[in-house]
């Protein structure tokens, strides 16, 4: 059995987490004694019965304000998959949030109010989703009760999404007709919308394909920690340990440390008394190599054959985390893998309007602006294009002066 | 380009927990591993073994003893101890009752749970622990499926809900200021029944109170509760023998049994696979208010 990692993105009050509280009630993933504070809370559906979303708002703020701030994780499963759903707020100002959830997914359901079609927020999450990656999107038309079940009203909302998704260059895309507070065509296909011809949510999310990328091509092991227990019996044992970030390692490739560039072969591959012919992505290990090489933390484990880039001046996207805005002229630090090093916003190219996807000339970055910048590093990064292989293509920009997470990056290319 | 299936879950689980340990010994100068003789720190301790081995663990492991602890966690506690060959630490709350740091709570429902908070921080302060990692997962409860793997505490120990950092990909930021000290959480993705079949497909063994046994117990607002002179028993308190087990293992006057036939690991997976109570259900502590652990976690609370 795999795991299926997904967001739920929309606007406020689109019904994403009463999507969420649905398809853990009627997939029976709900404890009794949650759904007795369940049903003993006093914050009640207007036809009085039990509010769904009591159930991903787990902060008191949030309760308090009936809205979600902060991402909520939930897990379920099924006969056929386990799944972990990250609930992501929709307000703007917490944008933030909702990329911290999108990072890890590999699909993302966005969802849409049947009343309002397609809106603004729809199209700045539709744009991140695609820029963080996220291969798989579902759009859910939610609220279908409301507009009488029309599969007209459907049908032109679908038109205006493929036009969007277009535009921001999402390929996967695939529409289910639903309401959440209901259960239409959440885990059962729906009596009401006998039009619709697609699969239930449910049944969607159980049967995708989301495998990972396992080819040499992207062999990618970013090290860790090095152990050397120096014991009498152990002295020459010298184990590179991390997780294969993608592709897949064999005992004899042939490997290059980066970004020194030093050449070897491996040898053993270990998981504590195991010792595996292949190391998958995904798989944390430990590697043994051929020849006494200088390698520590921070050194990108390659297959001689493919390599990636390597660079200190790196074109890439941007997304800005802080309430205080970039500043071209400080030093920051920048997290690839298990690598930290300092880096300089050297340029900036263009900001996004997320809401109209024009591109602006600003060097303005604020709290929750994205664009494209070059960024110029201490060290060099041995990096792969965020687009072809996430792994090894995000990273974050660290303030120095507070130590927080101010910036997500993804990698495009060496900077000319 | 070819293409396989994803890890099974259980590898995947793991694998991401190793990951997040060894970042942990990458980016600290004092970690410690929070042990409390759980299966869920039990299963860290595993995981620590696949991070490390056969080098030494990077960290000593730290228990919060709140001096009310089942007897059987103890023995266990030391016996893993002697077997790994690792520093244990050991904070008692004991020790802050004496120095006058907390006060004892009366009465029929007085429990040192809270009190522990004080010891932990006090601990941390000593040992200068800038990172402790801890078991806790994100289904346990609606406070915890909101917190970040590295949650990072001020020097008072507070979580700050509505600041926590952004925490993208697999790329943790554990840089602090002095004071500060950051929470790990390698299995804050794993479920109850995740642990439960990690630890039978690792042959992993635990403390006996997990599995069914005879013990005497008394019925304490509407719980079963081992009978022990830590719980201020009076006439009142009706003590019988029951078959029972326990699904955590917390200080003795806030962790309520369960009256269960599962002696044998599967027993108790077939168990927790059909029931519809969850585990913190069975903590007395949860059930003060609906905010109840993000209130205690922004007092330092693990
Ligand atoms: N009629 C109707 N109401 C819905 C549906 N889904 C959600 N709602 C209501 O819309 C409101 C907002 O839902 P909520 O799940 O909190 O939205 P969120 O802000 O996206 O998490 C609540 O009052 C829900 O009961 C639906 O399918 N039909
Ligand atoms: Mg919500």
């Amino acid at each position: 059995m795999d795991i299926l990692k997904f967001i739920t993105a929309g606007s406020v009050d689109d019904g994403k987490s009463t999507l969420i509280g649905r398809l853990l009630y009627d997939s029976d993933s709900i404890l009794a004694d949650q759904l007795e504070a369940l049903h003993s809370s006093n914050r009640k559906n207007d036809d009085g019965s039990i509010d769904l979303a009591i159930l991903t708002d787990g902060l008191k703020a949030e309760r308090e304000q009936g809205i979600t701030i902060d991402v909520a994780y939930k897990y379920f499963q099924t006969e056929k998959r386990k799944f972990i759903i990250a609930d992501t707020p929709g307000h703007i100002q917490y944008t933030r949030n909702m990329v911290t959830g999108a990072s890890n997914a590999n699909l993302a359901i966005i969802l849409i109010d049947a009343r309002k079609g397609v809106i603004e927020q729809t199209i700045r999450h539709s744009f991140l989703v695609a820029l963080l990656g996220i291969e798989q999107v579902v759009v859910c038309i939610n609220k279908m009760d409301m507009v009488d079940y029309s599969e007209d009203v459907y049908n032109n909302i679908l038109k205006d999404y493929n036009t969007l998704a277009g535009k921001v260059g999402l390929k996967n895309v695939h529409p289910i007709p639903v309401s959440a507070l209901k259960g239409d065509n959440i885990v059962n296909n729906s009596s009401n919308m006998s039009w619709y011809k697609g699969e239930s949510l449910l049944h969607f999310l159980e049967t995708i394909d989301v495998s990972v990328d396992n080819s040499t091509e992207h062999a990618r092991l970013p090290i860790q920690w090095v152990i050397r227990p120096q014991t009498d019996e152990l002295h020459d044992y010298r184990g590179y340990a991390g997780r294969v970030s993608s592709g897949s390692f064999k005992v004899n490739d042939k490997v290059t440390v980066l970004p020194s560039g030093f050449k070897s072969t491996i040898t053993k591959i270990e998981l504590l008394d195991k010792e595996p012919e292949e190391a998958l992505a995904g798989m944390s290990v430990t590697v043994h190599l051929k020849d006494e090489i200088d390698i520590s933390r921070g050194d990108l484990l390659v297959n001689s054959s493919y390599q990636p880039e390597v660079s200190q001046l790196i074109e890439a996207d941007l997304c800005w985390m802080d309430t205080r805005a970039l500043d071209t002229s400080h030093t920051y630090f920048i997290q690839h893998n298990s690598k930290v090093t300092r880096c300089k916003i050297q340029e900036t190219l263009y900001k996004v309007n997320i809401n109209t996807l024009e591109k602006e000339q600003s060097d303005d970055f604020r709290l929750n602006d994205i664009g494209r910048i070059i960024i110029k590093t201490a060290d060099p990064l041995a990096f792969d294009r965020y687009q072809d292989n996430k792994a090894n293509g995000g990273a974050i920009i660290i303030d120095s002066r507070t130590n927080v997470t101010v910036g997500a990056v993804m990698l495009r290319n060496v900077a000319d | 380009m070819n293409k396989h299936n994803q890890l099974d879950y259980l590898d995947e689980l793991e694998a991401e927990a190793i990951h997040i340990l060894r970042e942990v010994a990458g980016q600290f100068e004092r970690p410690a591993l929070l042990f409390s003789g759980g299966k869920d720190s039990i299963t860290l301790v595993r995981l620590a073994e696949k991070a490390f081995r056969p080098g030494k663990f990077p960290f000593p492991l730290v228990h919060i003893d709140t001096g009310h602890n089942f007897i059987e966690t103890i023995e266990y506690r030391d016996a893993m101890v002697k077997r790994l060959g690792e520093r244990l630490i050991v904070g008692n709350v004991q020790d802050s009752i004496d120095q006058g740091k907390v006060v004892e709570q009366k009465g029929k429902n007085a429990s040192r749970n809270a009190l522990q908070t004080v010891t932990l921080l006090d601990t941390i302060a000593e040992h200068k622990f800038d990172a402790c990692i801890g078991g806790a997962r994100r289904d346990e409860e609606k406070a915890r499926s909101k917190e970040r793997i590295f949650s990072v505490r001020d020097e008072f120990g507070q979580w700050d809900p509505k600041r926590q950092r952004p925490e993208l990909w697999n790329i943790y930021n554990g840089k602090i200021h002095k004071g500060e000290n950051v929470r790990v959480f390698p299995i804050s993705n794993w479920t109850e029944l995740d642990v439960w079949n990690y630890i039978r497909r690792e042959k992993i063994e635990l403390p006996s109170i997990y599995f069914a046994h005879e013990r005497d117990t008394i019925v304490r607002n509407g719980q079963l509760m081992a009978a022990s002179p830590v719980l201020n028993m009076d006439k009142d308190d009706i003590i019988e023998r029951r078959t029972v087990r326990f699904r955590t293992v917390g200080d003795m006057t806030c962790t309520a049994a369960v009256a269960s036939d599962a002696f044998l690991i599967d027993d108790i997976i077939n168990e927790i696979s059909e029931s519809k109570i969850s585990e913190r259900g069975a903590r007395m502590d949860d059930k003060v208010s609906e905010a109840a652990m993000e209130d205690r976690k922004k007092g330092g609370y693990f």
